[in-house]
């Protein structure tokens, strides 16, 4: 007979092997939901992240006014706006997949830790599906990776670096609106029509991610049809007077001056820049002209008179007279009573792209959703025929040329669309240096959880 | 060679600003002893003056043009200032054409009021204060000011024009015999230099050669004699807050058709205001004023592209590296007196 002598370690031993046999079902069973933030009730959450203060407020509030408007639409309420005129008829009314949609806001500040502090909040404690927004490239790249690390879908708002579906695409993340190349390969070819193939550029770039990509594309795409670049210059972000940067353009021989600012950068050296006279000039017996690579009509507005005349790009235009454009121009117009911005047609597209591929996928899994947007054709949404490609999730889409308009008949009518640029003219390989080359890849889907 | 006139011009309208601002806070730090971080929130406001004129002038009521329709197909509304009523459109138009000079007298009572609130409301709490709480506290109701600022106005840059006399440029270069547009200067910017030179000497003409300017000035040297004397400095002092306030103000309102204004514009200058007090002199008014344009003009020089072709980035620290080059060789600044803030 032996007796079994209970000891100190023996006992530690055991309870440590039979705690373990106790812990293994959680260890196996303890994520029941199969993706991140799985609604379980009748209703699911989108987060929305835009700039609500800072420099970029304004432009926040409206990407604002149309996610409520598009989740009014979602939910039945309203005249239905562009799901009427949507190409895919998926959407009902009834929410996503029969739950009732339900938001949630933070504020990026436009400063990516803020962006992301304010998203990871949604997804944890709000429990968002997906998050969308930002009114600048550095927020949304940094919103993006954060969204691929949690198993989130990121729709991106208003960003327009080639970064964010070039060098730092992710497989979570997909962009409707269009970018640096696109404005580039749009903006060439009206430039030597309007200007000729003979011409000196003088660049000033704003010092930032996005400022070099629209340098960039803007440089490969003149110069490959015969402009010259005399010289490139940063301005610092926080510039304010850009008097000592656009003294020198005259000296340097240069006869276009193109600005790659945006916001208060852009409406401060387009001022700087008329009052400096240039437009006024004749350098090598041509006119000077002054160029602005991504317009916004938000911000032109900061600039008044001063865009008169001035050629650059956009995404879309309230006075587009496709059914798509109409549609939602009545509707947001009727609720707010001016036109909606680009920004705000941006991510109203967003808001409705993703509900329908939910609605197609059958499924929130992001890896469903990804899976239902990779390669998805549509129509109606105001640009036209469209593809969401599957390379690098960027939309492909015609792109408008502007111009300011010599003649505004209100505060909301300063830019004219002069041309509608095909997108077969501004389609480009996913692997192209500009976009980050072959090494850049998506990864795979992270469905969280 | 005209690169270098270029930058000088260039130079002499940022430094008029930062000049103009760092006279006020010089005012107010040799007076009150007060550190005042909100001075860059008072050159805001200044310009949200000539802001909110050109808002009052053009304020509209608004008429139905049925022959033309507005974005969703509805009869446009045609918004007419109420000023073509009072004096007709083509007076109206001058009118409102020349807001921003006029601002100047719709700015200075109001600027003045709010140095006067400032002062007295707050600032008066926190003399005897550490200087830390005074940048804290002035630095809180800056942002407050902003915020407020924000709220009303919105976040974008509002667009001020200069009147259209003033509008283009002069052609300096073919004036000195360079070839023409090799220097070119906005007439606007030539206006904000001369504007500056006469508030910067008027400023010290009322200083010199009044019997207040005196009696200011010897409040500065030596505050506690003069109040034995039975004159109530601190009245005067709060009039000299008053006059700072308005000189800040007034730089806002002229500054507006450089750049459109917009809340934080303040900030933008309020930092370099303080290094080049600091460079000036801490209660130095004329080492301010010399500093102001020595550092408007050496940022200019520093944006060169020559320049920056061979130090690159040295436009962003051009000010700093200055303001230290200065302080270790002269700690009280170019023209600092001794026994300021030395306590």
């Amino acid at each position: 007979m032996s007796i079994i002598k209970p000891t100190r370690r023996g006992l530690l031993r055991t309870s440590a092997v039979a705690g373990a046999g106790l812990a293994m079902p959680t260890i196996f069973t303890g994520s029941a939901s199969a993706y991140m933030n799985e609604p379980t009730g009748s209703s699911v959450t989108l987060g929305f992240n835009v700039p609500q203060s800072g420099p970029y407020a304004d432009e926040g509030a409206d990407e604002l006014r149309a996610y409520e408007l598009a989740v009014e639409h979602l939910n039945g309420g309203g005249d239905g706006g562009m799901m009427n005129t949507f190409s895919s008829k998926e959407l009902k009314g009834n929410g996503i997949l029969g739950k009732k949609v339900e938001y949630v806001t933070g504020d990026t500040q436009t400063k990516a830790d803020a962006a992301r502090a304010s998203a990871k909040s949604m997804i944890e404690k709000d429990g968002a599906i997906m998050i969308t927004g930002g009114s600048s490239s550095g927020v949304a790249v940094a919103v993006q990776a954060l969204c691929q690390e949690a198993g989130i879908i990121f729709m991106a708002g208003l960003t327009h670096s080639n970064d964010t579906t070039g060098k730092d695409k992710k497989a979570n993340g997909f962009r409707h609106f269009f970018n640096s190349y696109m404005s580039g390969a749009a903006l060439a070819p009206v430039l030597a029509n309007a200007y000729g193939k003979d011409r000196k550029a003088y660049h000033l770039t704003a010092d930032y991610n996005w400022g070099y990509t629209t340098e960039e594309a803007v440089r490969e795409s003149t110069e490959a049809m015969g402009w010259e670049t005399v010289n490139a210059v940063k301005t610092p972000l926080t510039q304010t007077d850009f008097s000592s940067y656009i003294a020198p353009v005259l000296q340097s021989d240069a006869d276009v001056l193109v600005l790659n600012h945006y916001g208060g950068n852009m409406i401060n050296s387009l001022t700087n820049a008329v009052q400096f006279g240039l437009r006024d000039k004749l350098v090598n017996g041509k006119n000077f002209e002054i160029i602005v690579p991504l317009y916004s009509r938000l911000m032109a507005r900061g600039a008044g008179e001063n865009v008169k005349g001035i050629f650059g790009s956009t995404n879309w235009h309230w006075s587009l007279q496709d059914e798509g454009s109409k549609a939602f121009v009545k509707s947001f117009g009727e609720k707010y009573g001016f036109p909606p911005s680009q920004a705000a047609h941006t991510t109203y597209c967003q808001t409705l792209l993703y509900a329908d591929a939910a609605e197609r996928a059958g499924t929130f899994n992001p890896c469903g959703i990804a899976e239902a947007l990779e390669g998805f054709e549509f129509d109606g949404l105001g640009n036209g025929k469209t593809l969401y490609r599957a390379e690098d999730h960027q939309c492909f889409k015609d792109v408008l040329v502007v111009k300011g308009k010599e003649n505004p008949t209100s505060e909301f009518d300063i830019l004219e669309v002069v041309e509608v640029t095909p997108v077969s003219q501004v389609t480009y390989d996913a692997n192209i240096p500009q976009m980050g080359g072959p090494e850049a890849t998506l990864g795979d889907c992270n469905p969280g959880a | 060679m005209e690169a270098i006139v270029l930058q000088i011009l260039n130079g002499l309208d940022k430094g008029s600003a930062y000049a103009l601002i760092a006279l006020g806070l010089t005012l107010i730090f040799g007076t009150l002893g007060v550190v005042n971080f909100a001075h860059g929130a008072l050159f805001m406001i200044g310009a949200f003056c000539a802001v909110t004129l050109s808002k009052i002038l053009t304020l509209s009521h608004v008429v139905i043009d049925a022959t033309k329709k507005d974005f969703l197909g509805n009869p446009l509304k045609v918004e007419v200032p109420y000023i073509y009523d009072f004096v007709g459109e083509n007076a109206g138009n001058v009118i409102i054409d020349w807001a921003v000079p006029l601002s100047i007298l719709f700015a200075i009572p109001i600027m003045v009021l709010i140095g006067f609130i400032m002062e007295r409301g707050l600032i008066k709490h926190f003399y005897k204060r550490p200087h830390a709480d005074q940048i804290l506290v002035t630095f809180g109701l800056a942002i407050v000011m902003q915020e407020v600022i924000k709220y009303f106005y919105g976040a974008n840059p509002i667009p001020t024009p200069a009147p259209e006399a003033f509008k283009g440029s002069l052609d300096f270069g073919a004036m000195l015999g360079f070839e023409a547009n090799s220097i070119i200067y906005p007439y606007w910017r030539l206006v904000y230099f001369s504007f500056a030179a006469v508030i910067i000497g008027g400023v010290f003409a009322f200083l010199q050669f009044t019997t207040f300017g005196m009696v200011v000035r010897a409040g500065m040297a030596d505050r506690e004699t003069v109040g034995l004397l039975g004159i109530n400095i601190d009245k005067r002092f709060t009039i000299m807050f008053g006059l700072a306030a308005a000189v800040a103000g007034l730089a806002g309102v002229m500054y507006t058709p450089i750049n459109s204004p917009n809340y934080h514009m303040g900030m933008d200058f309020l930092v370099l205001s303080f290094v080049v007090v600091v460079v000036g002199g801490m209660g130095s008014l004329s080492g301010a004023v010399l500093a102001g344009f020595l550092l408007g003009i050496l940022e200019s020089f520093a944006s060169m592209t020559a320049v920056l072709e061979t130090l690159p980035g040295i436009n962003q620290i051009i000010i700093y590296l200055v303001a230290i080059i200065v302080l270790l060789t002269r700690p009280r600044g170019l023209m600092g007196k001794a026994g300021v803030m030395e306590e």
